[in-house]
């Protein structure tokens, strides 16, 4: 294997960098300079930030629960889903494999269940 | 693309340790769920023992029936269970029996050492009353499982992507189990995180130098990687980076000077079973890794990494000795001393060959049985704020309990390395090997590190025996049916290998070769 097929990569790589460099060096030059109170904010994108949550803004620990769930069932499907494109090629050894990984998932997810992990409150 | 997809063979007999492990944590999560809480601690028990059992019996099948270059691999190369690979599966499991007797005690305190709900703000109202009477969290049994299943996997690993799996497999359930401590909640914590962090950031070390060595090698198992130092003409930039990033990545699982600082405060903070069992089967399985890295992949015959390994060598040896000399908690004296070991066994792997590997193996489990012991010690000497690990509060206990405090001597002994003891057998195998590889140097170091360690041990000892107790001298809790079983068998073997090494000595030289 040779490092040819890297070359767009690279290449990609410096189009990004120079557009970056050209973009900050450009502005003060051609950019109208017009000042008001949302400019001068620190930027955040989304909704106005509400006020802050008392005890140094802790979240409860079940929102990080209902995340890792997420991930573990994220993780899944971004494993059945070329499974399920090859299938064909896989055979009977492939549909095993997938039947003990997703078997594992389960016992993750009995687990999760019958311990209050799916309870919101 | 392709019609098929051709499948490795799996050799069923070779894997069956790994998955009987893996099958039995799946199946003690599945415990945790369905099994009533009052039954959970005896079925998880019996199951882990009986799984490390079986899997022990496996290894030893498969032992008798003999190893070759030709069966050894399996699962396209990936897994290489050779002989070397076969002995340290089987000290592992071992060590890990051992040690699970320790994590299985509940009757030297309500509940056992491990706390119910990690979950629980530390102080709360809460908090005192799971403290005070609820039974300990019972999915220690799983983890401990995953990271036995992950060490086996590790030592036997023949592609560095299997190896950063199994590191990864045996690391984040011991992350776990560090914060579970009953008492002490908030140092467990810490230890918890700080092992964490330290530990993610070496495991991306590791990572790092796989793709470096691929960047070189165009492959990552071991036998094209050996293949390609032996014939490539390309320059060695990028595998001499690579190497550095996976030795980081290893040295700091072993705890290695400078890669050592997360050692006191994780075997300090982490309830004291955890501590043995990290210590003796996290420096096994850290140890096998290293050894088929650096013997199979990065084998010694065509360039040389001995002297900087051998720096680092020495300064684990005297780094580990005199920073174990200042310090007032056991616990922490014991993580120094633990990182002072690592460096003798640092000079063992250094000593090449055969001989270096048979006395690592060697070192090993006679370390392993030894610091097992210790740490089960340690459970027994309590007040009412659980253990009473503070070097001051074992003045005099010589007085109190001699029978212990006699224990505790004889052990220490051994961690010194004087005659008729494991450490002293072990110590001699490994200055040895290295003596053979021409590596003189690091056994000079490695005395002077011995004789700098000797006096922290004879400081306790002193104080346990010269000094008068005191009002605050705790008393030696009477331990259950398991921590005696591990304490014997700790110090049975201590002085079993002390005096009659040698069948432990054949064994390990007969297992003392990889298969590449």
């Amino acid at each position: 294997m040779s490092l040819s097929a890297y070359v767009p990569i690279v290449g990609l790589f410096a189009l990004a960098g120079a557009f970056g460099l050209f973009s900050v060096a450009a502005a003060p030059f051609i950019g109208p300079r017009r000042f008001n109170k949302a400019k001068l904010d620190a930027y955040e994108c989304g909704i106005e930030p509400t006020p802050q949550p008392v005890g140094g803004g802790r979240f409860p620990v079940k929102f990080y629960l209902t995340a890792m769930l997420f991930i573990v069932f994220d993780i899944e499907i971004i494993f059945l889903y070329p499974w399920a494109v090859s299938f064909n090629m896989l055979g009977v050894f492939g549909f095993v494999e997938m039947l003990l990984f997703i078997g594992t998932v389960f016992v993750a997810y009995a687990y999760v269940w019958r311990r209050g992990g799916l309870d919101w409150d | 693309m392709g019609d098929t997809i051709s499948f490795p063979h799996l050799d069923y007999a070779a894997l069956w340790p790994m998955l009987i492990l893996f099958g039995a944590a799946c199946v003690g999560v599945l415990v945790e769920a369905f099994v009533p809480k009052a039954w959970r601690n005896t079925v998880q028990l019996v199951l882990s023992l009986l799984a490390m059992g079986a899997a022990l019996v496996m290894v030893i099948k498969r032992a008798a029936a003999g190893v070759t270059a030709a069966n050894a691999h399996t699962a396209s190369d990936a897994i290489s269970i050779d002989k070397a690979g076969l002995f340290l599966q089987g000290a592992l499991l071992v060590l890990g029996i051992v040690s699970l007797l320790l994590i299985g005690e509940r009757t030297l305190e309500t509940g056992g050492p491990f706390v119910a709900q990690a979950a629980i703000t530390v102080g709360s109202e809460a908090d005192r009353r799971q403290a005070a009477r609820e039974s300990g969290a019972t999915e220690v049994y799983p983890l401990a499982l995953f990271a036995l299943a992950g060490m086996l996997l590790f030592v036997t690993a023949n592609d560095l992507l299997v190896m950063f799996v199994a590191l990864e497999v045996f690391s984040l359930p011991l992350y776990l189990l560090c914060a579970l401590a009953r008492r002490k909640r908030l140092l467990s914590q810490e230890a918890a995180v700080k092992y964490f962090l330290l530990g993610a950031f070496a495991s991306a070390f590791f990572l790092f130098g796989v793709a470096m060595v691929y960047g070189f090698a165009n492959a990552v198992d071991f036998n094209s990687i050996h293949a390609n130092i032996s014939t490539s003409d390309k320059p060695f930039a990028l595998l001499l980076i690579g190497l550095a990033m996976l030795a980081i990545g290893l040295l700091f699982k072993v705890a290695a000077v400078p890669f050592h600082v997360w050692t006191p405060d994780v075997y300090q903070g982490a309830p004291t079973p955890v501590t043995a069992f990290m210590a003796a089967c996290t420096k096994a399985a850290a140890f096998g890794g290293l050894a088929r890295v650096l013997y199979v992949g990065f084998d010694r015959s065509n360039w040389n990494f001995t002297p900087v390994l051998g720096v680092i060598a020495v300064l684990t040896m005297l780094v580990g000795a005199v920073l174990a000399v200042t310090q007032t908690d056991l616990k922490r004296l014991l993580a120094y001393s633990s990182v002072a070991n690592a460096g003798y066994l640092l000079v063992g792997v250094l000593g090449g060959g055969a001989a270096g590997l048979s006395s690592m193996l060697f070192y090993l489990v006679a370390y392993g049985f030894a610091i097992i012991a210790a740490f089960a010690l340690l459970t027994l000497v309590r007040d009412a704020d659980g253990e009473a690990t503070h070097l001051s509060r074992w003045a005099g206990l010589g007085r109190r309990s001699p029978f212990f405090a006699s224990v505790f001597t004889f052990l220490l002994l051994a961690f010194a390395g004087l005659p008729l003891t494991s450490g002293f057998t072990a110590k001699f195998a490994v200055f040895g090997a290295a003596i053979g590889g021409g590596q003189t140097w690091l056994v000079l170091f490695g005395v002077l590190s011995s004789i700098i360690l000797a006096f922290p041990y004879l400081r306790v000892i002193v104080m346990m025996w010269l000094s008068e107790p005191g009002d605050t001298t705790p008393s030696v809790s009477i331990p259950g049916a398991l921590t005696s079983a591990a304490l014997m068998v700790g110090v049975l073997v201590t002085l079993l290998l002390g005096v009659a090494p040698s069948s432990l000595l054949d064994l390990a030289n007969n297992a003392a070769s990889f298969v590449r």
